[in-house]
């Protein structure tokens, strides 16, 4: 027990001065209607030095992967990744057509205006994990394939 | 992992002229006997260009109608559309990306179309009729617009469908649920019923209203 305290201790210390960081902009949850259970989350994600996204949490959902979507002669496609290589200071977007979070066995509908609170689960290159708290609008459904509107308004 | 059995439909997407060649290779072959049948094939005679956005199958012996139930309980065939030009999509609701992508732009197609927008039906077939209920289909169309219709059937009548389509769909397990592939493309027919062109999931809200505008306005039969 204490050995484990003194190693997270040691481990807080390396991240504070280590401190691999994510940028996390632009996040949103697409909107759902009753009895839906599944839905995605999409963001851009620019972290200072190499990590990788490993996981995702949410309160919402009872299940969270991280999904890529790809056309493969005209049939959509979506599968689970185990992970997402970020690169220094590069910007990886999770969006329609790509990467998202998937959000399952979701405990309610998702109704635009709401705030959906994602716990991003990253690693450094030290293989040291780090979380990044980030809340997502969510986007009505039938509300485009984007952010919502508010902040984009032209 | 994709199965072979899917590239018949697929053929089209890549090679837009094939279904033309083919067929005037076909009527080639088999001589005068068949061109009583050849009006059907009108707009593609003589090398003219399409006048689709899309892929023209126009006089396609595939993808010629449906026979499933709306989320309102009524049976629904492309007889009842007859005088609209038809919008039909396959998918399934618990599906992040590609299905409210393409709703998305079918209703930014309504939106273009202004008043003329009332000669468009957008049709939905669900792949997924286990999990999408009417209760659910209908609500989902709901959210994109009113006049969005969803169709759903047994597992057999879906398969049905989607094989007179060439529509490729598949169950794949992930983690604790599962998802499904399918083919994303979008069909549409013109006022009397007859399939006409194929647009990709990859093409604009642009190209999908120029090929409904230009269904619209062609003259009566």
């Amino acid at each position: 027990m204490k050995k484990l305290f003194i190693a997270s201790l040691i481990a807080l210390t390396a991240t504070a001065w280590a401190q691999t960081a994510v940028k996390v902009d632009d996040a949103w949850v697409r909107g759902t209607v009753a009895t839906q259970k599944a839905t995605g989350a999409f963001m851009r994600l620019t972290p200072s030095a190499n990590a990788r996204l490993v996981s995702v949490q949410s309160p919402v959902a009872g299940v969270v992967e991280i999904h890529e979507m790809a056309m493969e002669n005209d049939v959509m496609k979506m599968r689970q990744v185990p992970g997402l290589d970020l690169a220094a200071g590069r910007t990886l977007e999770l969006k329609p057509g790509g990467y998202h979070v998937m959000l399952m066995d979701l405990k309610q509908p998702l109704k635009a205006g709401d705030s959906v609170p994602l716990t991003l689960v990253f690693e450094d290159g030290a293989k040291k994990r780090f979380t990044q708290e980030v809340q997502a609008p969510v986007t009505a459904l039938g509300g485009g394939n984007g952010p919502a509107p508010m902040q984009h308004k032209h | 992992m994709p199965r072979r059995s899917t590239s018949p439909a697929l053929a089209p997407a890549s090679t837009p002229d094939l279904p033309r060649r083919q067929a005037l290779a076909w009527l080639a072959a088999s001589g005068a006997l068949l061109l009583a049948g050849c009006d059907r094939l009108t707009a593609p005679s003589q090398g003219a260009v399409s006048p689709f956005k899309g892929i023209d199958i126009s006089g396609a012996t595939y993808a010629r109608g449906f026979n499933l139930t709306d989320f309102n309980g009524q049976r629904r065939s492309l007889a009842d559309f007859k005088g609209r030009v038809v919008m039909l999509y396959f998918g399934f609701v618990q599906c992040p990306d590609v299905c409210p992508t393409a709703l998305t732009r079918a209703a930014a197609v309504m939106q273009q179309l202004g008043p003329q927008a009332a000669d468009l039906r957008v049709v939905f077939v669900t792949v997924d009729p286990e999990r999408d209920t009417p209760e659910l289909l209908r609500d989902y169309m709901a959210s994109f617009d009113p006049s969005f219709l969803a169709l759903t059937g047994s597992l057999e009548s879906i398969k049905a469908t989607a094989d007179e389509f060439r529509v490729y769909y598949k169950k794949v397990p992930t983690g604790s649920s599962y998802t499904m592939d399918h083919t994303a493309l979008t069909y549409l027919f013109d006022r009397q019923g007859r399939i006409r062109t194929v647009l990709r999931h990859e093409q604009t809200a642009d190209d999908y209203a120029a090929d409904v505008r230009a269904l619209l306005a062609e003259p009566p039969v």
